[in-house]
């Protein structure tokens, strides 16, 4: 056996790319398992077509799966991966460009035919001409040998057995990293218990994978990265869409509401209705509708019956949903509506993130309708932005618009698990008597100007409620010009005093000149890029991130004053920018992108350094 | 609560209701001879005899004339947005089932915006009772064509006549298979009651068309099964186990032909016992489907009654019911285990 070095390393940003019947994203899964085993800090980025089977070998059917890794606190899934795996010439001349200089770049040998690289676009061979000398370059025949690793496999074609090769390629990895395999290995037998042709295959496939790597003169190196240091606690992966599913169960459990999801399948929120779907245990009731319309009615609907009623969808259901929410609105009922934003319009791109439904989130719908809006900026956040934005419906009665995307539903990262009694309570204090005299008035409110909640079935506080405008305490019709002008005011005040908490600025000195000013997902790049730009260029930049969008925290018109200039990256074209320079008559400085990947730590510091440096 | 009476096991006093006890404070504003205020006097008729407290009933309704009939009923109520009523109620039914839901709704909203939702909550068979109001015109809007307007029809969107085939309401509930489909007419207050019984007393999703004279808009559109000296001879009265037979002394009949066809005929040339017998209870929809297209429109003879009342089992009332005892049985801890299943690390 040869002699291989150890190096180690701080961190790693490794892409896995091949068709999308390659299994990558299953290869990127079962590493970013192993590599939270490690200790390592991680953040993962899935990026698929949205295709199931777009043609064999064709650049649009390239399916990639990012991890980012590292020995410290990492905050992103990486700019440019240090490693790209490419299981055919589609992956390389799709993924290439993102690669950094001097990249380490292991093919798939056996995909590289003739007929792939006619189907890539590539005109010669890559692997023969001067298109990878920037990098280190590893050709391995993943096809080949796995088939040979499964010969002798009962039940098993050769064709089957090529199907594996994404396993050996996770097992190359895994031993390059000094990955541990028994994650996979319990993962694979438990998985393929009913099928033991199919697991033994992957198994061997795997084991191949990994012993290539440990024995062939191939590879010289290999690497190790420390477990990064992280506060006591226990920890697991979570994505965004699993958080959300356990923040509106705890939720649930919090407030003694039964859940209740009605949604209608749409990438990328169908995730959501699959996760909650399993946990019947908890009383959660899931009901697939019959389109986004059906949905958010079948959530009200159970809302007016006493229960916490959540739809989930993505855009273009944010547009058939807004006339019921706009009713929820009028009803004064509690109602969570999470839109896990994608790039629009209209179909747009189902499975690339974007977060441009701000503005529609805001103000998309007829006549004044404010609604509280508040936006998960972490896949581990999801959890707590889920809780928050139920017990913001619960007690203020109103319909929530809960924002997350389509990078943060599907990217992963250790989660530290919240301690359970900690969890905010949530009290739906139903009514449950009349509130004047022998009289129950549906629309007489509290201190927070919030309705009575009374269920059906409660004696004695029978009442009707509707679209149409209402009269203030008894909540019959009224067209009083008097009264709706009451009314409007009324229901614009009482989200104005949803309690929010202010922003926190994080500015290690004080006497930063420039505030990157975040909302949504692009919290880890600005966090990322304000500490390596203090770090590396010490430069003097501060930090803010807005959770609540509506209504905003009270310190933000301060907090905006108090720098000389303020930088607002954000995947739309300006819209929290276009919103602080209406409500602060600042002149906000927007960067923006929509290219449907999350904006990159390097983007942010190149903003940066262009306005100081 | 007009008056005590006592409960069967001679222990505390169950109120007797009346149809006082369902009528709101509210002033009705439909238009003077609307037929909705007859519908509405035979619903609240009918609600104290369906031995459910006021409390636990639901009703909820879309946008259109018969919209407003929910601030008329003394019970719990959603006035919803045009057409999403069988949404809402889907939501209302399937969390509580505990609670006795009704749907009223018109043409317009049930069959054109709302067309999806209704067909839906059908095939499910959500425990609802959808009230459709068919005046077969827009009348809060004043006066466009519906979706069960007849081809040719002259309103204010349609100066040359409507070119829109109308649907047949009967028809298409029975084409989302639903379990309870019938038709009565407002002003037949007998027939209207025990139709509306039937529906009441149906496990599962019924469906009521019933047919709605608007005096403004459309006044008339159902003289011939509903104007005396006519519906005496067009109305043909569907009971269950019966021979059809119509007309003002039975003397019209429905008979199977010799194409296979449902032909009217004379009692006399054929004799009763060649007349078709109904039966509500068939599990294939098939018979009902025919009756429902004796009549394209109810300008001649046409069949009034139930259409069909079959068992199939209602949308996640087992379901509801487990959910709950489950979810009674688990608290923080099982969250607390929840959040720890799958693959977990500690940090000291």
């Amino acid at each position: 056996m040869a002699e291989k070095t150890v190096e180690k390393l701080d961190r790693v940003v490794v892409r896995f790319a091949g068709d999308s019947g390659d299994g990558m994203q299953l290869t990127g899964s079962r590493f970013t398992d192993a590599t939270a085993v490690v200790g390592n800090d991680l953040a993962t980025l899935p990026d698929f077509p949205a295709e199931i089977r777009a043609p064999a070998g064709t650049p649009h059917g390239v399916s990639a799966f990012q991890i980012h890794f590292a020995s410290r606190d990492i905050l992103t899934p990486g700019d440019h991966p240090n490693v790209l795996v490419a299981m055919n010439p589609a992956a390389l001349i799709t993924q290439l460009a993102a690669v950094e200089k001097g990249g380490t770049v292991i093919v798939n040998e056996d995909g590289f035919t003739d007929h792939n690289l006619r189907k890539a676009g590539y005109p010669s061979n890559p692997l023969d001409d001067d298109t990878l000398d920037d990098f280190q370059v590893f050709r391995v025949p993943m096809t080949s040998m796995t088939v040979r690793a499964t010969e002798g496999i009962e039940g098993i074609s050769s064709r089957d057995a090529a199907r594996s090769k994404n396993l050996f390629a996770l097992g190359l990895v895994s031993w390059m990293y000094g990955r541990p395999t028994t994650p996979t290995v319990d993962w694979v037998e438990k998985k393929f218990a009913d099928r033991p042709e199919v697991k033994a295959a992957n198994l061997a496939a795997f084991r191949a994978g990994y012993n290539f790597g440990e024995t062939a003169e191939l590879l010289a190196v290999h690497y190790e990265v420390d477990p990064a240091p992280a506060p006591p606690g226990t920890y697991r992966n979570v994505n965004g869409t699993q958080a959300l599913a356990y923040g509106l169960i705890a939720a649930s459990v919090q407030s003694g509401l039964q859940l209740f999801l009605a949604s209608y399948p749409i990438t990328p929120a169908s995730e959501l209705l699959h996760a909650l779907s399993r946990h019947q245990r908890f009383g959660v009731r899931t009901i697939q509708a019959e389109d986004e319309i059906a949905a958010a009615n079948m959530a009200l609907g159970a809302a007016f019956s006493g229960h916490l009623g959540v739809t989930a969808t993505s855009g273009p259901g944010m547009d058939l949903k807004a006339e019921t929410i706009g009713l929820a609105v009028a009803m004064e009922l509690p109602l969570v509506v999470v839109d896990i934003q994608r790039a629009g319009p209209s179909t747009g791109m189902p499975t690339k993130t974007e977060a441009a439904d701000l503005l529609m989130a805001l103000y998309g719908r007829h006549g004044e309708s404010p609604l509280p809006v508040i936006a998960a900026c972490t896949p581990g956040d999801c959890f707590d932005a889920a809780i928050e934005a139920a017990r913001i419906a619960v007690t203020h009665r109103t319909p929530v618009i809960l924002l997350a995307d389509t990078f943060l539903a599907n990217s992963s990262e250790p989660w530290r698990l919240p301690d359970v009694s900690s969890l905010p309570a949530i009290d739906p204090d139903f009514a449950g008597a009349p509130n004047d005299g022998d009289a129950f008035m549906p629309y007489l409110r509290d201190d927070n100007l919030a309705r009575p909640w009374a269920i059906p079935g409660t004696p004695g506080l029978r009442h009707r409620i509707g679209g149409l405008e209402k009269e203030e305490r008894t909540g019959n019709i009224s067209y009083e010009p008097a009264n709706h002008d009451y009314m409007t005011r009324l229901r614009s005040e009482r989200i104005a005093r949803v309690e929010v908490p202010d922003v926190e600025v994080d500015d290690p000195d004080g006497d930063a000149g420039l505030l990157v000013l975040g909302w949504g997902s692009s919290y880890g790049a600005i966090q990322g890029a304000a500490r390596r730009l203090r770090r590396e260029d010490g430069l003097k930049v501060a930090t803010a991130h807005i959770r609540h969008l509506n209504p905003m925290p009270g310190n933000v018109g301060e907090v905006l004053r108090a720098y000389e200039r303020v930088l607002v990256p954000e995947m739309n074209l300006g819209q929290l920018a276009t919103l602080l320079r209406a409500e602060h008559l600042i002149d906000i400085e927007s960067y923006t992108k929509v290219d449907g990947l999350p904006i990159l730590t390097r983007d942010v510091m190149e903003q940066v350094r262009e306005r100081l440096a | 609560m007009s008056a005590a009476g006592h409960s069967e096991n001679g222990g505390t006093p169950l109120p007797v209701l009346s149809k006082a006890d369902f009528s709101s404070d509210q002033e009705t504003r439909w238009c003077p001879g609307c037929g909705d205020y007859a519908i509405l006097a035979s619903v609240q008729g009918l609600m104290p005899e369906l031995g459910v407290p006021p409390d636990k009933i639901v009703f909820v309704t879309g946008i259109g004339c018969a919209g407003r009939f929910v601030y008329y009923m003394d019970t719990y109520g959603m006035h919803g947005i045009h057409g999403r009523a069988p949404a809402l109620a889907t939501g209302v039914a399937t969390s509580r089932p505990d609670l006795s839901v009704w749907v009223v709704s018109g043409d317009g909203d049930a069959l054109s915006i709302g067309g999806n939702h209704l067909i839906h909550a059908l095939r499910r068979n959500v425990p609802l009772k959808i009230l459709l109001f068919n005046n077969q015109i827009y009348g809060l809007t004043k006066g466009q064509y519906s979706p069960t307007s007849e081809e040719g029809k002259v309103t204010k969107s349609t100066p040359f006549g409507s070119q829109d085939h109308p649907f047949n309401p009967v028809s298409l509930a029975l084409g989302a298979e639903a379990t309870f489909v019938a038709r009565t007419v407002d002003t037949d207050k007998k027939h209207q009651a025990e139709v509306l019984r039937a529906a009441a007393a149906h496990r599962g999703a019924a469906f009521v068309e019933i047919y709605q004279n608007c005096n403004v808009f459309n006044d008339g559109a159902f003289d011939a099964v509903r104007a005396k000296g006519q519906r005496e001879q067009n109305q043909i009265p569907l009971e269950h186990g019966r021979p059809v037979r119509f007309g003002l002394d039975g003397e019209r009949g429905v008979m199977r032909g010799k194409d296979g066809r449902l032909e009217l005929v004379d009692v006399a040339d054929v004799g009763e016992h060649a007349l078709l017998v109904h039966d509500v209870k068939r599990s294939e929809p098939s018979l009902a489907f025919e009756l429902a297209h004796l009549a394209a429109q109810p300008t001649g003879p046409t069949p009034i009654g139930v259409f069909r009342s079959v068992e199939r089992p209602i949308y996640g009332e087992q379901l509801q019911e487990a959910l709950e005892e489950s979810r009674a049985g688990v608290g923080k801890q099982q969250l607390e285990e929840l959040l720890h299943s799958g693959d977990t690390w500690s940090v000291d």
